[in-house]
């Protein structure tokens, strides 16, 4: 796909970039892209290119804000008339629901689908991070994580998942950061953190986020946000 | 505290709970409803899509099997529903709409302004993708689904999925290009 280079192994990864940036690809494919992109500089500007591409699709769905309210009355509304025509049949015994509840019904055992466990996981990363901002600011409201000014340098950036709340609060006051908004998306949450109250020149935040990014046992991904 | 999991919600929406579907709905209604408006660019029509989404689960909860996320599934559902609201808009009212949503980039007075801010101008080229383009675009960096869950909802080969979005990003490449900003790629 790339004119330079169209071997196809070349072509493989190039084509996986997008799902890379987004973190949804397998831990092995993970792999094979960082060590390409760890050894070609060419792949890693396309990389760059990608992430604003996504970093962008975030804030274009992001501004484009819920439905009325009249969506959810005309879906009830229909239920409602479904119901009033033909009630339905309760199942009495569902075995798949039955076990889907009773699987749920043993967590946080480790019995829990591995859905489950990522999504527990998310949350307490959240936590995590949540108590690192309460930890900075002296107060459990986080008046700066709801209310995140525009003014200064910003990144958005996707914590690993196997960092702790120690390497968070570590990292991020090795690089005197902050965050300030977020957990943007669900899936695998990113964040905006604020490396400095001034805006800063674009050369200096590109060399901090090649730094951050370096500490990839703490930063999963990472972006410079204008 | 613990949040009640997708696929136990859908247990309970197929034994008639009201309740599991509004906690369904909250949980799911904005992400859906973004992915939908990007499609029919009508806010109207979204939402009209929307409750027909969250009938159909309503309706067909007992079916699904499991097989992939609840996400997933809403997704799938949803793009057959918004595809056939396209449909019933003619041909040319959508050739025109796409015009439109480049000829934006040029119309808007900020433009000067807007043409040194590469963030918002990648913004207005990513909103003038086709409808095909503006969907993969979105389901692989907006709604975070991988090559397989993108080759469930759009019921394409994954080849097929890693060719599109390429082309996708190519267009992309090729309207910002048009408006003067190189990205020296593809």
């Amino acid at each position: 796909m790339n004119a330079i280079n169209e071997e196809p192994e070349h072509q493989e990864i190039e084509a996986l970039l997008p799902w890379h940036a987004a973190g949804t690809l397998s831990r092995r494919d993970a792999n094979r892209v960082e060590q390409a992109l760890a050894g070609d500089r060419e792949l890693a500007r396309q990389y760059d290119l990608v992430r604003e591409e996504l970093i962008e699709t975030i804030h274009l769905n992001e501004t484009l804000g819920p439905p009325s309210a009249r969506a959810m009355e005309k879906l009830f509304a229909a239920i409602d008339a479904e119901e009033a025509r033909a009630p339905r049949h309760r199942r009495w015994f569902d075995l798949g629901s039955r076990i889907s509840e009773f699987l749920w019904s043993l967590t946080p055992r480790t019995l829990a689908r591995s859905a489950m466990a990522a999504a527990l996981a998310i949350l307490v990363q959240a936590a995590v991070i949540a108590s690192v901002v309460v930890k900075e600011q002296g107060s459990p409201s986080g008046p700066e994580l709801a209310s995140a000014p525009n003014e200064g340098s910003y990144v958005l950036l996707r914590f690993a998942p196997q960092a702790t709340a120690n390497d968070i609060t570590n990292f991020l006051g090795a690089y005197k950061a902050k965050v300030v908004d977020g957990p943007l998306n669900m899936g695998s949450p990113l964040y905006r953190i604020r490396l400095s109250e001034t805006k800063l020149p674009k050369e200096e935040v590109g060399k901090i986020v090649r730094q951050m990014q370096s500490e990839s046992k703490i930063v999963d991904f990472i972006a410079a946000k204008e | 505290m613990q949040s009640t999991p997708d696929e136990v919600l859908i247990g309970r929406i197929a034994n008639g709970d009201r309740l599991a579907m509004q906690v369904l709905y909250a949980r799911h209604h904005v992400r859906v409803f973004r992915f939908v408006v990007r499609l029919v660019r009508d806010e109207a029509t979204a939402e009209d899509v929307i409750s027909e989404v969250f009938l159909d689960v309503w309706r067909q909860a007992g079916r699904f099997e499991g097989r992939s996320m609840v996400s997933t599934w809403l997704l799938a559902i949803a793009r057959f529903k918004a595809i056939s609201a396209l449909r019933r808009r003619r041909d040319e009212e959508l050739d025109e709409e796409a015009a439109a949503a480049i000829e934006d980039l040029s119309d808007n007075p900020a433009t000067a302004l807007e043409k040194k801010d590469k963030s918002a101008m990648l913004r207005k080229c990513l909103a003038g993708l086709s409808a095909e383009h503006r969907e993969i675009i979105d389901l692989v960096y907006y709604h975070e689904k991988s090559v397989e869950e993108v080759a469930e909802i759009v019921g394409i080969p994954e080849n097929t999925v890693k060719t599109r979005m390429f082309y996708a990003r190519k267009r992309l490449a090729e309207l910002l290009k048009s408006e003067g900003i190189e990205r020296g790629w593809p």
